[in-house]
Formats: C-alpha cells, sequence, structure tokens
C-alpha cells in the first residue's frame, strides 16, 4: 500500500454501517431514561424460604459464590485496576474467581469497570443479555455508579443502572484492588442469600 | 486448482479480549489474508475536551489524569506545561526534577505494560504479563508513597507539585531502580532469543519512514521506523537538557523493533532518573500562583514526550478562569492512522500484535 | 529547540507567490485565506528551506463569529514549526479545503474536527463522524452547545 492510497475510502459499504450503529444507539437513548431498580428480593429471602430447600441452597449457592467466573471486559480507568486485582499481588485466585472467560457466555459476573457511553451502550446490553443465568452485576468505580466526573457529559450514561440491573456497587475513582475484593465478597455473602425456589428478577 | 474467495467483513471488538479497551477494527477478509481495515472510534469518547471549557484551569488537571490512565503523570506534565506557558508562571527547580522522576518512572510503568501485552497477544498467555504486573505495582507502591493514588495521581501542579516527597521515598527509589535492570536484562534475554517471538515479529508491520512521517506518527513508533526524534531532544521542556540520554533509533520498522524501542527506552529512563537523584536540590516544589488563574488572552501549545508518543495540549484563553478551548494532540490516536498501512496484506493471526505494538490507550484516543 | 520560524519572513515569500491570500501574521502565526490554505500548504510543504513534512495536529475554535482551523506543521529535517491558521465566518455550513493529500495525518483528525466542531473538509476521502454516532444531534464543542 503507497501512502497516497492510506486515506482512500474503504472497499465495503462502512456509512451503512455506521447508520445501523446509531440507529441503535438513538434508540437506546430514548428506551432507557430511569435507572433499573436493584435486585433486592434476597433481603426477604430468608423469612420466605422452604425447608426442605435449605439444604439444597446451601449447596448451591456454596458452589456458585465459590466459582464466580468474571468476564473479561473493561470499560475504561477501572479496567486496569480490576487487572491488577487479578494479577500478581492481588491475585483474585484466592477467591475462587480467577477464569477471566473471554466470552460472555461462560461468564457469572460483569465487572463493570469504567465509563459507559452511549454508543457501547447497546453493545453492553447485549453482552449483558448473552451471559447465561444466574449473573451478577458489579458497578465499579464512580463513572459506572453515576456517570462520576463525566456525568454531565453529552454521551457518557449516568449510572450503568439504566442499562442493566446492578447488585454490588464499589464507589472510588478508581476503587483500590482491595476494594474490589471486599466488593466480590460482598457479592458472595448476597448469593448466599439467594434461594432457587424465588428466581432473581429480571430487568 | 485455486478456489475463489469473496470478500469477508469481520469486526473485532468493541468488546474483545485483546483491543485494549473498547476498540473496533472492522476486517474485509479474503480468506485469511486482510485487504482492508476500518478502525471504528468513539465507544470510550467522554467529551473531555467540553467538559473542560466548564472547569477552572487547576479543576482541569483530573480529566488529564483520566485521559491515558496508564500515563497520568505525563498527562499531567504535558498538561501544566502548556499552562504555564500560557500564564508565564516559573516552575522551582527541586519540583522540575520532581516531575522528571515520576514522568520517566510513568515510561517505565507503561512500556512494561506495553511489552507484557504485546507477549499475551503474541501467545505468551499471561505469564510475562504477570512478571511487568509485578515491576508496575513497585512503581505504583512509589507514587503511592509520593501523593496517596495508585492510578490518578493529580501530582503536578500549576508551578510545582502537590507535594514533597516523604524522606522514605528517595532510598526506595534507589533501590528499586539499582534492581530493575537485571529483572529488564534478564526478561529480554528470556524473550528476544525466543524463537517464536523473532519468527512472529520480525519483517511482521513494516512501516516505512516516509509513511511514518506522512501519517504523523510520533513516539517509539516513529523511532522504530528510523526518525530521530525525541521531544526531549528536539524541544527540551522541563529540565531534559540538564540529561545526558540517548535516544534508541530502530532500522527496519517492523514489531521487533518497537519491542526494542521500549527495552531500550527503560534503560534510558533509568539513567535520567539516576542523574536526577544526583542532582536534585533542596528548596521550594511551588510557585506563588494565585488561587483562581486568570491567563492573559492568548494561546499556547505545551508538549511532552509521552510513553506513547507526542502529547500536546494546545489551550486558548479568553481571560477568564476557565480555558476557552481545551485541545488535546492525542498520541495514540494519530498513530492509529497508519493501522491500514500496518495490516493490509497480512495474516489476521498478526494484526492483533500489529496493533499491540503500536500500543495505545483508549482514554486517549477516544477522550 | 524546535524553532518558531517568524511570520514576518515567510509571509513576505507567500505573499509574492500568493498575492492576497494573507489575512494576517503576527508572531510565528500566519493567517491566511480558507480558499488558499491547500496552495499555501502544499507550497509549504515542498519548498526547499520550509520542508514542513510533519503535520504536528489540526484543530478548530469557535470564536462565536466565526470558526479559527489551526494547523501546527513542523519540520523534522531543519526542527522548525509554524502555525497556519484559517477562518471561516460561515456559520451555517463552514468549508475548508482538506489537506489530506499533503499529509495522510489529517485524515481523522479532519473527522474529529468535522464532528466535534461541524466543519467540513471538501475533498476528504471519508468525511463522517468518528467520535460520535450517525445521528447524533449538533456539534458538541461549538459555543452554543449546551450541556444538560
Amino acid at each position: 500500500m503507497g501512502i497516497e492510497d492510506i486515506s482512500k475510502p474503504y472497499i465495503y459499504p462502512d456509512i451503512e454501517l455506521d447508520r445501523t450503529e446509531g440507529e441503535a444507539i438513538e434508540a437506546a437513548r430514548k428506551l432507557y431514561k430511569q435507572p433499573i431498580k436493584d435486585p433486592d428480593s434476597w433481603l426477604e429471602e430468608d423469612i420466605s424460604r422452604n425447608i426442605l430447600l435449605t439444604t439444597v441452597d446451601a449447596i448451591i449457592n456454596w458452589s456458585r459464590r465459590s466459582s464466580i467466573w468474571p468476564i473479561n471486559s473493561g470499560l475504561a480507568c477501572c479496567a486496569f485496576e480490576m487487572i491488577a486485582t487479578a494479577a500478581s499481588r492481588f491475585d483474585i485466585s484466592r477467591f475462587g474467581m480467577e477464569i477471566f472467560r473471554p466470552s460472555p457466555r461462560q461468564a457469572d459476573l460483569l465487572i463493570a469497570c469504567g465509563t459507559l457511553t452511549w454508543k457501547m451502550a447497546p453493545t453492553y446490553k447485549r453482552i449483558y443479555e448473552q451471559m447465561a443465568e444466574p449473573k451478577w452485576v458489579i458497578a465499579m468505580g464512580s463513572c459506572a455508579i453515576s456517570g462520576g466526573l463525566f456525568r454531565h457529559s453529552y454521551s457518557v450514561v449516568p449510572g450503568i443502572n439504566m442499562i442493566i440491573p446492578v447488585d454490588i456497587y464499589i464507589p472510588g475513582c478508581p476503587p483500590r484492588p482491595e476494594t474490589l475484593l471486599h466488593g466480590i465478597q460482598a457479592l458472595q455473602e448476597k448469593i448466599k442469600h439467594q434461594s432457587i425456589a424465588k428466581k432473581k428478577e429480571q430487568s | 486448482m485455486t478456489f475463489k474467495t469473496e470478500p469477508f467483513v469481520v469486526n473485532a471488538g468493541p468488546q474483545h479480549p485483546s483491543t485494549h479497551g473498547l476498540f473496533r477494527m472492522r476486517f474485509t477478509l479474503d480468506g485469511e489474508v486482510i485487504q482492508d481495515v476500518e478502525p471504528v472510534f468513539g465507544y470510550l469518547h467522554r467529551g473531555i475536551e467540553k467538559l473542560a471549557e466548564g472547569l477552572n484551569y487547576t479543576q482541569d488537571i483530573v480529566f488529564t489524569d483520566r485521559m491515558d490512565y496508564l500515563t497520568s503523570m505525563s498527562n499531567n506534565q504535558a498538561y501544566v506545561l502548556a499552562v504555564e506557558k500560557l500564564a508565564g508562571i516559573q516552575v522551582p527547580e527541586r519540583a522540575e526534577y520532581l516531575r522528571v522522576i515520576m514522568t520517566e518512572l510513568m515510561r517505565i510503568s507503561s512500556h512494561l505494560m506495553t511489552v507484557g501485552f504485546l507477549l499475551n497477544e503474541l501467545g505468551a498467555f499471561m505469564t510475562p504479563l504477570l512478571y511487568m504486573f509485578r515491576e508496575r505495582e513497585k512503581i505504583l507502591d512509589l507514587f503511592e508513597m509520593v501523593c496517596g493514588q495508585r492510578l490518578t495521581y493529580n501530582y503536578l501542579r500549576i508551578g510545582g507539585v502537590s507535594q514533597d516527597i516523604p524522606e522514605e521515598f528517595l532510598p526506595a527509589l534507589k533501590r528499586y531502580i539499582d534492581s530493575l535492570p537485571g529483572f529488564i536484562a534478564e526478561y529480554d534475554q528470556l524473550l528476544a532469543e525466543n524463537e517464536i517471538l523473532l519468527m512472529r515479529t520480525k519483517n511482521i508491520g513494516i512501516l516505512k519512514r516516509e509513511t511514518a512521517i506522512n501519517c504523523s506518527v510520533s513516539g517509539p513508533v516513529l523511532r522504530a521506523s528510523g526518525v530521530n526524534w525525541d521531544i526531549r531532544k528536539a524541544d527540551p521542556y522541563s529540565i531534559y537538557d540538564r540529561f545526558d540520554f540517548d535516544v534508541p533509533v530502530g532500522s527496519v520498522g517492523d514489531i521487533y523493533d518497537r519491542y526494542r524501542m521500549r527495552i531500550e527506552e527503560m534503560h534510558q529512563s533509568i539513567r535520567i532518573i539516576k542523574q536526577a537523584m544526583a542532582q536534585m536540590p533542596s528548596g521550594e516544589i511551588q510557585s506563588k500562583v494565585p488561587r483562581v488563574l486568570r491567563p492573559p488572552k492568548g494561546e499556547a501549545y505545551g508538549h511532552i514526550e509521552a510513553p506513547k508518543g507526542e502529547l500536546g495540549f494546545y489551550l486558548v484563553s479568553d481571560g477568564s478562569t476557565n480555558p476557552y478551548r481545551f485541545h488535546v494532540r492525542p498520541s495514540s490516536f494519530i498513530n492509529l492512522q497508519v493501522l491500514r498501512e500496518l495490516m493490509t496484506g497480512v495474516k489476521i493471526a498478526d494484526a492483533i500484535v500489529i496493533f499491540g505494538s503500536i500500543d495505545i490507550c483508549l482514554g486517549e484516543v477516544d477522550r | 529547540m524546535t524553532l518558531a520560524l517568524p511570520a514576518t519572513e515567510i509571509s513576505a515569500k507567500l505573499e509574492t507567490q500568493f498575492p492576497g491570500s494573507l489575512v494576517d501574521s503576527s508572531g510565528n502565526t500566519i493567517v491566511v485565506k480558507p480558499e488558499s490554505i491547500f496552495q499555501i500548504a502544499s507550497f509549504l510543504k515542498n519548498t526547499p528551506g520550509f520542508d514542513f513534512d510533519y503535520l504536528n495536529f489540526i484543530t478548530a475554535v469557535d470564536y462565536n463569529t466565526y470558526f479559527e482551523v489551526v494547523y501546527y506543521l513542523v519540520s523534522l529535517e531543519h526542527n522548525h514549526g509554524l502555525i497556519l491558521k484559517t477562518r471561516c465566518t460561515n456559520r451555517e455550513n463552514p468549508t475548508v479545503p482538506s489537506v489530506v493529500s499533503l499529509w495522510n495525518g489529517a485524515n481523522f483528525q479532519e473527522r474529529e474536527v468535522y464532528d466535534l466542531m461541524g466543519i467540513k473538509f471538501e475533498g476528504h476521502p471519508n468525511l463522517k463522524r468518528i467520535m460520535l454516532w450517525e445521528g447524533f444531534q449538533g456539534h458538541p464543542l461549538r459555543k452554543d452547545f449546551k450541556l444538560q
């Protein structure tokens, strides 16, 4: 390829693909106006729990919470703290979740680490939907919680809970790896209280 | 017998394990060979340039931290340099030395990550990266000692730095700097003599000198193509004219040369830090700057040699407390213009390695 | 040190070469008319002695009454730099000739200026939005675009 060829038009209709994408983004902007309620059914689980199911629940929840596989998906700055959590010093594998899966279909946990923009929102929603049940979401960092520093921007989703339901919020800009580990332990505690009798509510 | 194939459009990204963030490439493939590639940006476009116009000069430093989140100190340096040029502020000697030490440490940390991720994409899955992370964590410890943060430091301020270093910093830095060359040499020996690495990097993704200049490429990618252009030498800012260091220059411009540049630059950064530690004077770390800065009307362009290339800030002031225009010259974004040249005609398996060798950070590409 | 070329020296040369195309020159900044930007850029790139082979950055500033497009040119060979500017007063449909055929480095940057500031670059091979999506209303870096 010569110098003069670098800027020539692409050999496929790129503008049509861009338009289709743009329509999906505009549709998402119109659709997601209100935050989705945080899943909190587990709060009443203790009362409604069936005696027959408690042992089964205990075993299922134990196995679920001890092998949470997060998806290997980074949004922005916080992604590096997530990788640092997985790397040598903080070593997330001590908590049974060292296997970062590249495919959403094999993952249970979506760590939303960073700013979500409207351009990314339809894709992110799809990643969440592709994950198999049961699945959990951690909003890591102030951008994922509320848009943070960029809340007032024209292209930023003000909080990831506009798009997907969030189980755990971890504040910080960015949160330290210890904080992320604490958040994951809090999620494990939450899973402990779930029951197979009552389904986790849907978005 | 020959088979007829039809062009086939494949998406890589924005959610892809090895795109260093939210980046998307549309490949047009003929069999396994790439015919065309289009980078698609904007999945992390947060509108920093617009938001920065709404805050004052000191507050805008926090946005620069979050641009290229692997080199926050360098971003701070470029921005405060532009503001100091605009307002005509002098910086105390000691603060200049602290800035040099911090930005050079940042360069080492960024290059460690680049090399680690490049090897990850070459198939050395996770192991070299974990070693690189081990070394990087030690640098982050040093930064934490100075300003209490691991990733977004907000340490360099207009007219100086936010706080002086604690007593135990210099001995800790010395210990680290003395041990680092051994580690780098060890990794380099293990990796650079590896047959697989050589096969996959030598003579692949060659960037010619003319194309590199014509596409405004900067940093290690430009130098790997044989252009001796380093802002620290070509347009010395801060106190870089006082240090003795070399600018490594490549000859072929392939992936291996770009890998080599980063290893060599780490050694040069160690040299600079050693000299800075020896020369550092005591004294003030912050000059007198009004609490709310109102630079005179005008414009200024401050640029530095950031780890990923030339990073510049073009600021326009209208005499008020907020910048009238806040433009970033993003090194990674501009370096990506050669993607098409490098990837056309290669196999799809090499595309990710070429992409990794350019070394980008999506926070800076999209801003 | 990257030498900032004195504008007076260059402007005298440009005035003889392209009469009537200069608007202003001071410091190391030259302001030219938008219709002659391509010829002048081409002259600065190809004339021995100037050799501006490296386009450092392109940006645009909104001054309410007019848009200013800023080019920072550098010569790697002679290590000198020059800021070239052009102004377009048409707010509805600001147009500037593209310099992509001189420097490929202008490609994405012109698209970015078009996306965020709404300045059209005539002759650009693929002028479309780069950061925002197709269908986004307005150009955010303009001063009349208000954040919520």
